[in-house]
Formats: structure tokens, C-alpha cells, sequence
């Protein structure tokens, strides 16, 4: 079996985000990681491995130059080979074309299960999957609390708003995890060292056949005209509990009506 | 005038809140198209649809794909100026498919949306709402998955034009199946996304049998319960309960944070609430950098006092 995880490279959650002059995150000159809840989905690559040693996982990323670090950091978690696709053109690109040009690559490896994170912690919106499942026809099987695959069929369970699911497909499908399905490993340093002997592959936008002109700011569906930073909350009042502060949080409920 | 269609959610004719504020806000933008499945509640009609879809179709509650495939065709038959959908799961699923199969552009997470000379404006809250976004969508559709609490639901009565129709689900839409779906009991309380307040307990809580004092709490103020992250891995209360960024994000008029330490993914989804109230003994803790109110001191006594002082007050 192939699964291909898709991983993708964001700025660090523990930095101050910037942005570039066309108001997209700027992923190039900032400290960057591979997404932390991309790790949740490795592991489960990982773990089908573990289970039945012929299956093969490729991680695949759409990003700049520096997303290949998002790679190396899979490919020492575990895993087989990897996928950068980074091109020039791609700067700016909008979630759609993202979805666009991963789904090309993912036509090239012909995966049997797709694997990707709930979201993303940078943009965050969650919306690549799906638009994968819709590029490639396949079913999807999103927020997965749990994850099996056997004999061609993939079952997940998840929680929706009101009610517990079990979803199942057949192959090939795709599947997106929460952070609810099972700690990720950490790369040993045997890991590490094994990853620097790894496949890691570089396609551009031509070996996919993908035109220029579908990606990057110019093709974007979707414009941001403005970013502003928010003003920090004021920090309010804080006191100090004698005792008494029960009765001032009660004054305070009660002068803003919510008692 | 343009239509905009709206994807209504509701229960044996009981329309979500959510529901009612992605109407509001259509009407802003052109004439509401809602579309909805089984029968059309009059509330509909009295939050400005002018026109309502009804889908005839057994399962497709709880198949995204179905209802990608019901808007398309529509969208086919009378093109739309944009598509509202709720900012849930099942919401963006809906909106991802549907801006790939119309060649449209898709914004989620809106907070606000207004008409503008190219189409709608959409405000978003990004990086743990720590910035501001304006957005729109500048080739095809645009379509957009609004956050609850976007807007005050305000009524605007009309008679709307009921349509229905039967979706014969192709083939890609059966792909998926549901195997089980258990729905899970009402407690009673409102729901998280929709309350006006919400009182959280974190790790402070120290064990599931405290989350008690949450529920009392919640119950004195009519509001929802929530938890962090490190509440719910340690079991202590159900993970639909979790605000944060793998959680739920709220945004209520008053959010209470008890024993929350205020961490960054916890803050993605609390952030945004009107007034925010924390109880902690760490004064350093960083939520109180947040809250406009603040109680430095042990949970188990300012919880307990604050319970007497809410009766004694109300008495
Ligand atoms: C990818 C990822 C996603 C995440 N998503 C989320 C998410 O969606 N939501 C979320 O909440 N977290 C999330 N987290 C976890 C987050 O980083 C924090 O670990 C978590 O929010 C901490 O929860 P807490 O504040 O309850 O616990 P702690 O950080 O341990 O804080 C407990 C607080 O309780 C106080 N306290 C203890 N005893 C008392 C007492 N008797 N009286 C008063 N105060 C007391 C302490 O002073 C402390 O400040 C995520 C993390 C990652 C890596
Ligand atoms: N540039 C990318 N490269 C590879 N995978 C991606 C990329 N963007 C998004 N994904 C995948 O889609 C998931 C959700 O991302 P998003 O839709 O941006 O929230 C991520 O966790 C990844 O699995």
C-alpha cells in the first residue's frame, strides 16, 4: 500500500507572524517548522507501517526552498521518500491553487490513502483537504479521532458537533486527523541520521504539467487588502483574592448586567 | 437583485442561531436563497429568505458531498452572487468542494461581512485573532463560511417562494459511509458557539469530579461550559467541550476562564470574546494579560463565594 502524508511548512507559533507586500504570510523570512498538527498524521502513516512493513510513505509539501526542512523533520519521524514541490511561480499562492498543484503531485504518486492534518496552524482554514478529495475524486474522511486500514477499506471515527460518526470508504480515500488521535513520535537520532539518506525529490511546476498562470498571486481567487495587527487587549483590573475577591468579581458581573 | 444562498442548518424545523445570522447578513449582500433539507421552517421566511430550496434527499445531513452536489445544481440553474455557509467542519467541507467544483473563491472563518464595489468584504481574525484580515474574493463565486456571533440575527419578514427538489446522489457522494452516528444527548445548556457566556475549566480543576463547580457556575450565569485542552486529554470533560484551536472557537459576550493557564492555541479560540474573566492563583499566568477582569487567588474558594454571591444577589 502508498500512503502520501501531506505536510506543510509554517511559520512558528511561538514567533511573530509577518507578511509579505502582496499580504500573504510570509513563510520565507521567519523561523519556520513543519506544522505541528501535520506531525499527528505522519504518525499514523507511521503506525500503518508498523503494522504491515510494506507500505510505503511518502511525504509531500507545496512550499518555498525552506519547506524542505518540514520534510527532512518527517522523513527522521519515519517514512520513505519526499516530495518538494517548489517553484517560483508559487509565490502567493491562494489555498485553491495550493490545492491545485498538490493535487498534481498526488496524481504522480498514486496513493492509496491520503493523509493530511485537520488544519494547518498557520492559515488555519482547512479547506486543502477537502479541496484535494474534490480534485481527485476520491472520499473523504475528515477529522479522524481513529484510524484503521484494512483489506482496502479505511474507517475512521470522528466527532462532530452533535454526534459521534464512524465513517468508511474504500481505497483510495483520503483522511484528515486531529490532534485527538495519538501523540506523534519524536525523530530518534537514529531517525535523523537516516532521513539524510532518504529520497528527497524537487518538482517543479513544469514536471507537473501545472501552467504557471493557475498559481501564484496572480491566479489568486482570493485577495486579503488589508492586514492589521490588533491593538493588545488593555489588561483590566486584577485583584488579589483576601476573601473578598468573590464579592469583586460579583460587582463587576453585576455593573457589566451579566448578574 | 442577486441571489445569495445561504445553507441552512436546522433540527425537525428548529433553525440554528447560526442560521439565522448567515440570513442577516445575506440580505446585506443581495436577496437570501436559503436552502435547506427536509421541510421549511417558517423562521426562514421571517428572517428575509425570499426564496427557499428545500432538498429531498434521506441522508444527506450528514454527507457534505451531497450538499456540494444540491448547490451546484442550483448554482448551475441560477448562478449565485455568493454562498454563505457556517464556519463548522461540515460547513468548510462544503464550501472547499463547492469552490473547486464552481471555480469559485473561498473565505472562512468570517467575522463580518459587508457588500462592497467588488463583491462582499469579509473581516477575518487571524494568528490567534491577533490580526485583522479583509478579504474578498476576486475571480468567480465567492464563497464564505461565517462564524457564529458574525451578527445580531434581526427579523425581516417576508413570504418566501418554496422550490423543492430531489437529489439523486451520484456516485462520488455515496463513496463515504456513514456507519454509525450516535447523537449525543442534550445537556440543556446552550451550545458553545452559540452562548452569550461561556465558563471554562483548565487543569486547575485538578479532577473531573471539580468540573462541577464549572457546571454551577455556567448554570448560575445561563451559560455554556467549555475546557482546555489539558482538561480534556486528562478525561476530565468531553472533548466537543474544548475551546482552542483544535477545539471549538468562541466568541461570546462574556468568556470565564477558570484554572486556565492562557496559552496560545487556547487563546486562537477564546480570544475574541467581548469581556473575559479569569480565575487563577498565578498571577503571572498569561491569561490575565487578556482579561478585563481578573482574580488572583485558589478557585476553590473564589468559585464557591462567587456561586453565594450570585444567589444572594438574585435572591
Ligand atoms: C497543536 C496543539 C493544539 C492545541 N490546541 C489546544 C486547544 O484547542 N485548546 C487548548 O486549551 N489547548 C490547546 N493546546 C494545548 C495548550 O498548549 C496548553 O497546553 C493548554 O491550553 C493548557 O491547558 P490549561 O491552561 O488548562 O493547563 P495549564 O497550562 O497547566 O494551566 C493550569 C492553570 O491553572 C492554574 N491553577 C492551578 N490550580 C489552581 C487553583 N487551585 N486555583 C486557581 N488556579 C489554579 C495554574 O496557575 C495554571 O495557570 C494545543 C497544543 C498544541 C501543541
Ligand atoms: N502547502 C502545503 N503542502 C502540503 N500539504 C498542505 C499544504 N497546505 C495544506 N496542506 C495539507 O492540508 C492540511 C490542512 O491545511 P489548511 O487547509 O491550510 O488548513 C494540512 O495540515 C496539510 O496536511
Amino acid at each position: 500500500m502508498k500512503i502520501v502524508v501531506c505536510v506543510k511548512y509554517v511559520p512558528d507559533p511561538a514567533s511573530q507572524p509577518r507578511f509579505t507586500a502582496g499580504h500573504t504570510v510570509d513563510r520565507e523570512n521567519v523561523p519556520g517548522r513543519l506544522s505541528e498538527l501535520d506531525e499527528y498524521a505522519v504518525e499514523q502513516a507511521l503506525r500503518v507501517v508498523d503494522a504491515a512493513p510494506d507500505t510505503h510513505v511518502t511525504h509531500l509539501t507545496v512550499g518555498p526552498p525552506q519547506a524542505a526542512e518540514a520534510l527532512r523533520r518527517a522523513l527522521a519521524m519515519g517514512g520513505h521518500a519526499a516530495v518538494h514541490v517548489s517553484d517560483d511561480a508559487l509565490a502567493g499562492s491562494d489555498a485553491s491553487a495550493t490545492a491545485l498543484v498538490l493535487a498534481a503531485a498526488l496524481r504522480r504518486l498514486t496513493p492509496d490513502l491520503v493523509l493530511c492534518a485537520m488544519a494547518s496552524t498557520d492559515g488555519g482554514t482547512a479547506l486543502v483537504p477537502a479541496m484535494l478529495a474534490e480534485h481527485l475524486e476520491l472520499p473523504q474522511l475528515t477529522f479522524a479521532t481513529e484510524v484503521s486500514v484494512d483489506a482496502g477499506t479505511v474507517r475512521v471515527r470522528r466527532e462532530a458537533v452533535q454526534a459521534t460518526e464512524e465513517l468508511a470508504a474504500e481505497l483510495p480515500a483520503l483522511v484528515s486527523v486531529t490532534d485527538r488521535i495519538g501523540d506523534p513520535r519524536y525523530p530518534s537520532f537514529k531517525g535523523i541520521m537516516a532521513a539524510k539518506k532518504k529520497s528527497l525529490q524537487t518538482w517543479t511546476l513544469a514536471d507537473l504539467g501545472v501552467p504557471a498562470d493557475q498559481v501564484g498571486a496572480g491566479a489568486a481567487r482570493t485577495v486579503v487588502d488589508e492586514i492589521t495587527a490588533r491593538p493588545p487587549r488593555a489588561a483590566g483590573t486584577a485583584v488579589q483574592d483576601d476573601g473578598e475577591g468573590a464579592w469583586h468579581l460579583a460587582e463587576f458581573l453585576a455593573t457589566k448586567k451579566f448578574i | 437583485m442577486a441571489g445569495i444562498f445561504v445553507l441552512v442548518g436546522h433540527i425537525e424545523g428548529q433553525v440554528g442561531k447560526p442560521s439565522l445570522e448567515l440570513l442577516t447578513l445575506a440580505r446585506r449582500l443581495g436577496t437570501p436563497i436559503a436552502v435547506c433539507s427536509g421541510s421549511a421552517p417558517e423562521a426562514l421566511g421571517q428572517y428575509g429568505a425570499e426564496r427557499v430550496h428545500v432538498i429531498e434527499s434521506e441522508d444527506i445531513g450528514a454527507h457534505p458531498i451531497g450538499w456540494v452536489q444540491a448547490l451546484a445544481e442550483l448554482a448551475a440553474d441560477t448562478p449565485p452572487d455568493a454562498v454563505l455557509t457556517e464556519a463548522t467542519p461540515h460547513g468548510r467541507e462544503i464550501a472547499a468542494r463547492l469552490a473547486v467544483r464552481l471555480g469559485g473563491g473561498v473565505l472562512t472563518d468570517a467575522v463580518d461581512v459587508q457588500p462592497g464595489p467588488d463583491g462582499p468584504v469579509v473581516t477575518q481574525w487571524a494568528f490567534a485573532a491577533g490580526f485583522t484580515v479583509t478579504a474578498r474574493v476576486a475571480r468567480g463565486v465567492p464563497i464564505i463560511a461565517v462564524k457564529p456571533n458574525a451578527v445580531v440575527p434581526t427579523p425581516a419578514p417576508v413570504e418566501p417562494a418554496v422550490t423543492r427538489a430531489r437529489l439523486v446522489p451520484d456516485e462520488a457522494s455515496l463513496r463515504t459511509r456513514v456507519v454509525s452516528r450516535s447523537v449525543r444527548e442534550s445537556t440543556g445548556r446552550p451550545g458553545l458557539t452559540e452562548a452569550d457566556i461561556v465558563v471554562s475549566g483548565g487543569r486547575g480543576l485538578a479532577g473531573p469530579e471539580n468540573f462541577a463547580l464549572i457546571e454551577n457556575l455556567a448554570d448560575a450565569l445561563g451559560g455554556a461550559v467549555g475546557a482546555s485542552r489539558a482538561a480534556v486529554d486528562a478525561g476530565w470533560y468531553p472533548h466537543t467541550h474544548q475551546v482552542g484551536q483544535t477545539g471549538v472557537a468562541v466568541s461570546p459576550q462574556l468568556y470565564l476562564a477558570v484554572g486556565i493557564s492562557g496559552a496560545i492555541q487556547h487563546r486562537a479560540g477564546m480570544q475574541t470574546s467581548k469581556t473575559i474573566v479569569a480565575i487563577n492563583k498565578d498571577g503571572e499566568a498569561p491569561i490575565f494579560d487578556l482579561a478585563d477582569y481578573g482574580v488572583v487567588g485558589d478557585l476553590f474558594q473564589v468559585v464557591p463565594r462567587l456561586l453565594d454571591e450570585i444567589a444572594r444577589r438574585r435572591a
